[in-house]
Formats: C-alpha cells, sequence, structure tokens
C-alpha cells in the first residue's frame, strides 16, 4: 500500500486517489498557433525524474497537486493549488 | 560413459552452434544502428539484412535480448481494432505470423485459435457491430455474436451473473491467437545475426550526437557509433532515448501489469477479453492463465507490481470464470507502456533527417512486431515512408489527425 499526503486530510492510502496527470500551461490563445495548441494537448511532462502533477482525493473531491519522481515513485512534495497562484 | 555417446561428443559438428553469437567487439561506425534488442528492432534487423540486402546493422540492446516488452506482454496477435488504417496495418501483422515459423526456420508456435471480446452492456454492443462492419469491410474474420454463441464457443464462462456485468454477447475474431513470445524475438535474432548483423547486449545508449538535423553518432557504455541511419524501438524507453535526440514525444509511461496462475488441464482454447473489466485470458501451451489488463493508474518508469493491481486482475478473472479463484498466481510482473494519446504507434519519420522512429508502442505492440520490422526495414532502405505507415506518423499530433483506438484494447484506462 502507498500512502500520499493529502494537503488538507493527511496521509492516505493512494487507492483514495484519482490522478490528473502532470501540470500543462496552456499557450495564450491570442498569440499561439495551433502547433503550440497541439503540444499543449497531445504533449506531456514524461522526463525521468521529478514531475508536477494534478492528484484528486475522492471521497472529499478535493484537488491538488504532488512533486513525484517517476522513475523511483517517491513523492517529494504535495501541496494546495493555491500556492501556484502565488508563483505565477 | 558409453563410447557411442563419447564418439557422439566428439564429432566435428558437436557441439552445434548457438542461435545468437556472443556479443561481438562494437565498430566505430554501422550503416544503421538499431536501438532497442526487442522483438521489433530485431525483426527490422531481419528485415533489413535479408530483404535490403543492409548487413552492416549493430542492434544495442540495455539489457539482455527481448528481456523488456518482449518478454512481459501477454502475446496476444489480432487485428480487430476500430479505423479502416489501423485494420489494415494489424491485418499484415497477422499474416505475417502466419508465415513467420517458414520465414525464420524457428518454430514460434502460432495458434490461432480465435479471440472473444466479452460485451456486458448495450453500448458495448453497439460499438461491437460498427467493429464487425469495419473489420469484414477490411476483410479480416470477426463478427458480433450473442450470448448463446459466447456460451459455445468458450464453456465455463459465467454467464449467470445476473448483475450490471453479466454478459450479454460478444466480438468474435477468429484470426486472433497467441505465439511464443521468446521464439519471435530468437528467431528474428537468429536469422539476423546469420546474415551478419551484430547483436549487442548489454550496450546502453547514453547520449545521442546531432549535427545538422541528423544523429551523427550514438554513445554508449561500450564506446562511441558513428551511424548512417538510426533506428528508435526501446519500448517503455523510446521517450527517454528519442529526447536524447532532442526530440519529444507525445508519450507518457505507465506500467502494465500481468500474472499466470499454477498449469491446469486445457480447457480454454480462446483467448477472452472484458473491456468493462480491463481483464483478458489466455491458456498458455503449458497450461498457466495467463491474465493481463492492468494498466497502473499513474505514470511511473518501473517494472514493479502492486498488490492492488493484481486484486484487481484477480477479480476480473474471477469474476469471469469462478473456479479461477481456487487457483494460485504462480508468476507476476509488468512491462513499461509507451503511451499515445490516440492510442496508436507513433512510426516512420522524426525532425530529424536519419532518425527514424517505432515508439508508441504502448500495451499494444507484440502482435505488431513482424509488420513494424518489415515497414521501418522498407522507410530506413528506401528513405520513404510506406502508404501503410503514414496515419502513424509523428505529425499526426500537430495536425489533429489522430487515429482513435482508445477501447480497442482491454489493457487500460
Amino acid at each position: 500500500m502507498k500512502i500520499l499526503n493529502c494537503p488538507m486530510n493527511g496521509p492516505r492510502n493512494i487507492e483514495e486517489f484519482q490522478y490528473l496527470g502532470p501540470l500543462r500551461r496552456a499557450p495564450d490563445p491570442a498569440i499561439s498557433d495551433d502547433t503550440q495548441w497541439a503540444a499543449y494537448i497531445f504533449r506531456a511532462e514524461n522526463r525521468p525524474g521529478l514531475i508536477t502533477e494534478w492528484w484528486r482525493h475522492t471521497p472529499s473531491n478535493y484537488v491538488f497537486l504532488a512533486e513525484r519522481n517517476i522513475v523511483t515513485n517517491d513523492v517529494a512534495r504535495t501541496y494546495d493549488p493555491s500556492e501556484l497562484r502565488g508563483a505565477a | 560413459m558409453p563410447l557411442r555417446l563419447l564418439k557422439y561428443g566428439l564429432r566435428r559438428t558437436y557441439p552445434v552452434t548457438g542461435d545468437i553469437p556472443a556479443t561481438p567487439e562494437l565498430k566505430a561506425n554501422y550503416d544503421v544502428v538499431i536501438i532497442g534488442g526487442g522483438g521489433h528492432g530485431l525483426a527490422c534487423a531481419h528485415y533489413l539484412a535479408r530483404h535490403h540486402g543492409i548487413r552492416n546493422v549493430a542492434v544495442l540492446e540495455k539489457g539482455y535480448l527481448a528481456g523488456g516488452n518482449t518478454a512481459r506482454n501477454t502475446t496476444t496477435i489480432r487485428s480487430n481494432y476500430i479505423t479502416p488504417q489501423s485494420i489494415a496495418f494489424y491485418k499484415e501483422a497477422v499474416a505475417l505470423y502466419g508465415e513467420m515459423s517458414q520465414e525464420l526456420d524457428f518454430n514460434v508456435m502460432f495458434s490461432q485459435r480465435g479471440q472473444l471480446t466479452l460485451a456486458h452492456n448495450e453500448s458495448t454492443m453497439r460499438s461491437f457491430h460498427l467493429r464487425a462492419e469495419t473489420g469484414s469491410f477490411a476483410g479480416i474474420r470477426i463478427e458480433v455474436v450473442d450470448a448463446n454463441d459466447v456460451r459455445k464457443l468458450c464453456p465455463g464462462l459465467n454467464m449467470d451473473d445476473g448483475g450490471p456485468l453479466e454478459i450479454v454477447g460478444g466480438l468474435w475474431h477468429a484470426d486472433g491467437g497467441t505465439a511464443r513470445h521468446d521464439a519471435v524475438a530468437w528467431g528474428y535474432a537468429a536469422q539476423a545475426a546469420r546474415k551478419g548483423v551484430e547483436i549487442h547486449q548489454r550496450t546502453e545508449v547514453r547520449s545521442i550526437e546531432v549535427v545538422n538535423n541528423r544523429v551523427a553518432a550514438v554513445v554508449t557504455n561500450r564506446g562511441r557509433v558513428a551511424c548512417g541511419q538510426v533506428l528508435v524501438a526501446c519500448g517503455g524507453m523510446n521517450y527517454d532515448v528519442v529526447l536524447k535526440a532532442g526530440v519529444e514525444l507525445p508519450i507518457r509511461c505507465y506500467p502494465l501489469q500481468a500474472m499466470v496462475t499454477q498449469p491446469v488441464k486445457p480447457w480454454l482454447d480462446t483467448l477472452v477479453s472484458s473491456v468493462s473489466l480491463h481483464t483478458y485470458l489466455v491458456q498458455s501451451s503449458r497450461g498457466e492463465v495467463v491474465i493481463g489488463g492492468g494498466s497502473d493508474p499513474y505514470q511511473l518508469y518501473s517494472t514493479r507490481s502492486t498488490l492492488e493491481m493484481k486484486e484487481h486482475l484477480a477479480a476480473g478473472a474471477v469474476h469471469l470464470f469462478p473456479f479461477l479463484g481456487s487457483l494460485r498466481i504462480l508468476r507476476q510482473w509488468a512491462g513499461i507502456t509507451d503511451m499515445t494519446p490516440d492510442y496508436s504507434p507513433i512510426m516512420g519519420a522524426s525532425p530529424l533527417s536519419n532518425l527514424w522512429l517505432d515508439c508508441g508502442w504502448g500495451t499494444w505492440g507484440f502482435k505488431a512486431t513482424p509488420v513494424a520490422g518489415k515497414r521501418m526495414a522498407e522507410c530506413i532502405a528506401t528513405g520513404r515512408v510506406p502508404d501503410i505507415l503514414k496515419p502513424f506518423s509523428l505529425d499526426r499530433f500537430d495536425h489533429f489527425a489522430l487515429v482513435n483506438e482508445m477501447g480497442a484494447t482491454a489493457a487500460s484506462h
């Protein structure tokens, strides 16, 4: 059993979570072309190593971010999406 | 020791030479370098040597021969896909399996016993009608069958569940079958080696030198190799290897898990698959029940197994055949699948002039081994992508021209 540390609910069995895929940043539609949109839609982070990704705690419907190493499966940290807005 | 046995042992023709020679010294350059010593890469090497006369070829394999996804799949061969482009391609694969043992002078144990995909509701039956019509039009053997036919085709199936997963019908694909996965790889390797192809095991590509929009050389743990043409066919590591050449593929890696039970008497002579249960079963020639279909829910470059996925596979298998609950699991494993957004492979040209792609094989690669090898060899030998591969080009993702095969496999998502 793998444990994921939910920022709101604390450490829980990973079976309680839904994976929503890597964080993607949409290009500005006003200045981007079809190729850039295609890249945004079809190309997601897959480099061996640490990636930032979305997860949802299903029973509480709480969506958050995790930084996880996709080779070792170690979760470096999990945090609330408000941090993302702070960084932007 | 009996004298006759001693005389036999001392004959000049004994011992017979092995099918696959030991790894030779790595040369400084080759006409073609194939990254990945699995079924696809070895098939391509065979076709290059035998059909195109290109023999200065090196196959580079990080681990041991065919030890990646070639060893980890569940050996399903079929052509009952959704789109006409895919059906045409996989139909050629099935035909090549039919003649493979002759072509390779190596028994690959191709067993064309038919595949039955189960429907548990009416919406699945509707999609089966579409697949049956599309497939029949393309000339493959495929038909929708009702619950009574399912009973006849596959005695022992739990047909009386009564719940939301009750079996209401199926898609019968008489062309479906299995082959011995190791034999496929060894057969291609033996034939390719006989024609002069060098197979380098334990040779890992560490970096790729790109000069003027072409691959000049690959750098391995055993030295630098200059190359005329390069093919990437290394399964779960395709994204990472192609990235070394500066090209980012639309691929995400997920483990796919499978397992086998202890051997039992032959009872299941078809391949059985359920998309709703994400489970497929086949009885191997040894009697073991091979159970596959467990794609992990999140991205990972790992071949570890999890109890959760094994429980999921066991639940699906026991639902279909309740007596399997009394069998023990003998072995379990996982492979890294390189999943594309449309569940179709990426084959043909890359943005670099001499780098060829045989990637994005996700959970569906084994069945394509001969046709991918043959057609990629054609690309490399002629410099042109044959029509049958054109729908699967990398640039389809730039033009939103996807070949959607989601739902054509019971494996995942």
